[in-house]
Parts: C-alpha cells; sequence; structure tokens
C-alpha cells in the first residue's frame, strides 16, 4: 500500500510536481502516464526516498519515506529509468552484490538470484559480464536487479523504452506474471501498453495530475471517439452513406487514394458507431479498407482531457 | 559494507588503471632507493619513503577518484542510495577499498629495507616510524580524495581537486611558520606533514595518532554528509 500526499517538487522556480496525490493498494497494478518531463521520474524517485520532495508525504507500508527511509526501502525494488548496473561485473556477480546491499539473508540469496534470473529469462547471460550484453539484456538485467529480495512493490520508471517490439511483448507479459505476487507502479508514454497491463492509470502533465481512474472506463472516456475510415468507392456517395449511420456526428474527407476516400469521423457522445457503419456499407458494397481510432496518441488525450475540463474519474 | 568493499576491489583489479598505478610508484620509489639509498649507502629507507610521500599528492587522488564520481555518471547511485544500505557503510566500504590498494602499493616496497638488510644494520625504529607515518598519512590522503570525488560526476575533475588542495596542504606548515602569531600556531598544527616529523624519526606520539585518524574521520563525515546533502538539494 502506498499513499501520496499532497507531493510538490520544486527546483528552483521550476515546479517539476505540484500537489500530487494517489494511492496504491496491494496487488495493484498502477499505470503511471505521461509525455516525457511531466513529473514520473521524480514522482518515483521521490517513493524509492532517492530525492526528498519539497512538500508532502509519501507513506509505503504505513512507513514515511522520510522518517523511517531504511524501512521503505525494504520494500521497493526499483528500475530506474537508465538500469544502474556495473559493467564491469558479470549478471551473477551483480546480482550477488544486490542481494548483499539490501541485506538478504545470506542463506536465501542463492534461491533468490535463481528466482530473478528465472523470471526475466537470462539464465543463459548469466556468466557473462554485462558490458557485453545487448540493450534489451541489459534490461532485463535491471528488472532482475528490482526484484532481489523479493520486495513487495516493484517501481519500474519507462521498463520497455528502446526495446525492441518482442522484447516490449515479453516486458509486458513479466509485468502480466508479476503482479500476482507484487504491487506494481510503472510509467510509460504510451497508452496502449499502460491499458495493456495495468488495473488503474493516473495521467500527468506538466507536474499536475490530470485524470485517474480504472483502465477501463478512462480508455473509453479519453480515447476512441474519433475515427479515420478508408473506404473503397466513389467519394460523395460514400460521404452520404456515412452521415446515414446512426451516431456520426460529423464527417470529413481528409485524402483519396487510387479510388480509395479516407474519412475522418467524430462519433457522437457514449456512441460507438462502428458496428454500424460496417453493415451500412456492406449493404452498399463498399468495402472498408481500414479502421482505426485516432485518439490513441497522448497529446491528442492531453489535449481532449484539458479540453473537456478533466475526465471522467475526477480531475485533482 | 562489506558488499561494497568487494565490489569496489574487484573492480579496482579489474582496470588496468590500478596495476600502471601501482607500477609507476614503484618504479619512482625504485629510483629513489637507487639513489637515496644504494648509491649513497644510506640504509635509511625511511628517507627514501618520505619522498614517497610527495608522490602521494598524486596518487592518493587517483586511487580515490572514481569512487563517488563514477556512481554518479553510470547513474548507479541509484541503485545505491535507494537500497537499505546506509551512506556511512557506502563511504566507508569504498574508503576501505582504496586504502586496501594503497595497502599493497606500500607492502611491496617492504621489500626494499629487506634488500638493504643483507648489506648492514638498519635503523629500525625510524623506518618502522615511517611507515606508520606514511599509512596514517595515505588514509588522510584517500580521504580527502574521496571528498573530492563525491563533488561532481567527473573522475578527471575530482583527481585535480584532489591533487590541488593536497598541494596546498603541503603548505600549510610552511605558511603557518612564516606567519607566525595565533594563525601561524593554526596553520602548523593542522598541517600533516609537520606531524609526519615525529614519526620519521622513530616516535610514536598519541597525539599525533589521534590527529591523523580524526582528520580522517571528519573528511569522511563531510563526504557522507556532502552524499546526502546533493540528494537533498538537487536529486
Amino acid at each position: 500500500m502506498i499513499e501520496i500526499k499532497n507531493l510538490t517538487k520544486t527546483y528552483g522556480q521550476i515546479k517539476a510536481l505540484d500537489d500530487i496525490s494517489f494511492e496504491v493498494n496491494d496487488g495493484e497494478v498502477l499505470g503511471f502516464l505521461g509525455l516525457n518531463g511531466a513529473g514520473k521520474t521524480t514522482t518515483m524517485n521521490i517513493i524509492t526516498g532517492f530525492i526528498p520532495p519539497t512538500s508532502g508525504t509519501v507513506t509505503v507500508e504505513g512507513f514515511d519515506v522520510m522518517e523511517k527511509p531504511e524501512e521503505v526501502k525494504k520494500h521497493i525494488g526499483y528500475l530506474p529509468e537508465h538500469p544502474p548496473l556495473y559493467m564491469d561485473l558479470t549478471v551473477r556477480e551483480y546480482l550477488n552484490f544486490v542481494a548483499k546491499l539490501r541485506k538478504v539473508e545470506p542463506d536465501k540469496i542463492k534461491a533468490n538470484m535463481e528466482y530473478a534470473l528465472e523470471s526475466v529469462k537470462i539464465l543463459d547471460v548469466a556468466d557473462r559480464l554485462i558490458m557485453n550484453l545487448s540493450k534489451g539484456y541489459k534490461q532485463r538485467v535491471g528488472f532482475a536487479q528490482a526484484l532481489i529480495g523479493n520486495p513487495k512493490i516493484l517501481i519500474l520508471d519507462e521498463p520497455t523504452v528502446g526495446l525492441d517490439p518482442t522484447q516490449v511483448i515479453e516486458i509486458r507479459s513479466l509485468i502480466s506474471n508479476l503482479k500476482k505476487k507484487h504491487t506494481i507502479i510503472f510509467s510509460s508514454h504510451i497508452l496502449s501498453e499502460v491499458s495493456a497491463v495495468s488495473s488503474r492509470i493516473v495521467i500527468i502533465d506538466s507536474g499536475r495530475i490530470i485524470a485517474q481512474g480504472d483502465t477501463r472506463s478512462l480508455s473509453r472516456s479519453i480515447g476512441g471517439k474519433n475515427l479515420r475510415v478508408s473506404i473503397l468507392g466513389p467519394k460523395s456517395s460514400v460521404l452520404s452513406a456515412i452521415k446515414n449511420v446512426y451516431g456520426v456526428k460529423s464527417v470529413e474527407l481528409a485524402e483519396v487514394h487510387d479510388d480509395v476516400c479516407t474519412f475522418d469521423i467524430e462519433q457522437a457522445e457514449n456512441e460507438d458507431i462502428r458496428k454500424a457503419l460496417f453493415y451500412e456499407m456492406a449493404k452498399r458494397s463498399y468495402p472498408i479498407y481500414a479502421l482505426k481510432s485516432l485518439d490513441d496518441n497522448l497529446e491528442d488525450i492531453f489535449l481532449g482531457i484539458v479540453k473537456r475540463g478533466g475526465a471522467k474519474g475526477g480531475r485533482s | 559494507m562489506n558488499a561494497i568493499y568487494k565490489k569496489e576491489l574487484k573492480s579496482y583489479f579489474c582496470s588496468p588503471v590500478t596495476y600502471t598505478m601501482i607500477a609507476l610508484f614503484l618504479l619512482l620509489i625504485s629510483i629513489f632507493f637507487y639513489l637515496g639509498n644504494l648509491m649513497s649507502q644510506d640504509p635509511n629507507f625511511g628517507s627514501t619513503l618520505q619522498t614517497g610521500e610527495y608522490f602521494l599528492i598524486f596518487f592518493a587522488p587517483i586511487i580515490t577518484m572514481k569512487l563517488l564520481a563514477e556512481e554518479k555518471k553510470n547513474k548507479t547511485e541509484v541503485l545505491l542510495l535507494t537500497s537499505p544500505a546506509s551512506v556511512v557503510s557506502i563511504v566507508l566500504g569504498k574508503f576501505f577499498a582504496a586504502f586496501t590498494v594503497f595497502m599493497i602499493m606500500v607492502g611491496i616496497t617492504v621489500i626494499y629495507p629487506i634488500i638493504l638488510l643483507f648489506f648492514g644494520t638498519l635503523p629500525t625504529a625510524s623506518i618502522i616510524g615511517n611507515y606508520i607515518g606514511f599509512i596514517f598519512m595515505g588514509a588522510l590522503f584517500l580521504s580527502i580524495g574521496l571528498l573530492a570525488s563525491s563533488l561532481s560526476d567527473s573522475q578527471v575533475l575530482s583527481a585535480v581537486v584532489g591533487i590541488v588542495s593536497l598541494f596546498l596542504l603541503w603548505f600549510v606548515g610552511g605558511i603557518g611558520e612564516s606567519l607566525g602569531g595565533v594563525l601561524g600556531k593554526i596553520l602548523t598544527w593542522i598541517s600533516p606533514i609537520y606531524r609526519y616529523t615525529s614519526f620519521a624519526n622513530g616516535l610514536l606520539k598519541f597525539s599525533d595518532i589521534v590527529f591523523y585518524l580524526s582528520m580522517t574521520g571528519l573528511l569522511l563525515y563531510v563526504t557522507v554528509v556532502n552524499t546526502e546533502r546533493k540528494r537533498w538539494k538537487q536529486g
């Protein structure tokens, strides 16, 4: 259980965090979403006791980070944005060092290391020097480090940045597996990634929380309102056909390419027109070539939320 | 502390810098041994060791330069400071690793008095006194180097800061003597070089030992505070 209350952090004139409050319950996976520089890393650095807040409190498992930092640190495994690796050690030596640093009991160190190595699937490189590993492996070694000592809480700062798509999927499935045993906070700037694994989302922008709530309702309320659809057919008749579909608020021609017309459609509030659109076009034999939501990038979501003055689930 | 000590020691002996440094130190000592003891047929190795103190001005900051600066540069500082290990144990672990490297350097030089032993009797008291003084001085210099390493994330900068500080410290006694008065007395009092003289004469004064140990302890404490303060200030 992590409680964050009225957290503020200023660097001189710059306000990195502005009165942030949220909670993370046991067994929850919290997705921490924000653009670069929004304050994600600062928040995580404060929770882990690496830097102090200017004001506000963080309580982890009942211990205040400022008052009992050593107790708090025992419960947290932290994977910072740049994995803190010693290039001149082998993976095993490194994890052994971390285990001693974390004050893992000597007879449990071996089991701990094996668990970490197995969880992130790096047994095959366990005896190689870290400097010779690829970026994906280095990231996983960093991940393994966070698992040492079996901490109750895992804090992962952008764990998938810079990895190739297969590695991203692996890390995601790893987080899904770990959520049975750990409470997890992980940050990202990709909405689809956060919604894929987390049960709750906190969105932060310029040091302030602009939306928070459970993943499903938040995704629905902040995404999927605008659609882009490509349809093969004469543009004027396709256009009038789209206008015919129930739930279409407005439609605009974006481009025409080889008789395939692309339209941007704004849907009415709380409507999903996709099914109706499909049947309407099928009836008229205009095949749909592509259909996608336009709101899946963060900039649009932020703009959308700011315009609407906060999403469902509350603005803090 | 033990984990950090072992890790640092391993990384010292995985780095060519350490071997080069030890070799260079021994080369310099050998030259002075040849000139000062063999050529001039002087059995007192202590005077060669006294010359060796000048080298320490360079060697001590080079030994310690990477200890804290590199952690910052490689962003591994986060790992140490978010672990339940205390900053005191981190700093001490690193200090003792550097001290061990220094002791290995000093240990090898014991060969020279042994060589001299084949040619006659040695002024044992002076040589032992010099060694003890040399080790205390080395510990003090290393703690200054470690403090310099905690100031920035650049190894070169910490080495330069360390060397310049030790140079200044070297002259403090002389300046104090020429100044006279209360300030002069204070300056001579804090000069580790002046303190060294009684060791060189084979005298072990309790006050001198306390001086070296407490100065070393004080500088290590400042390093601890500085490491924590930095974290408090800017993250």
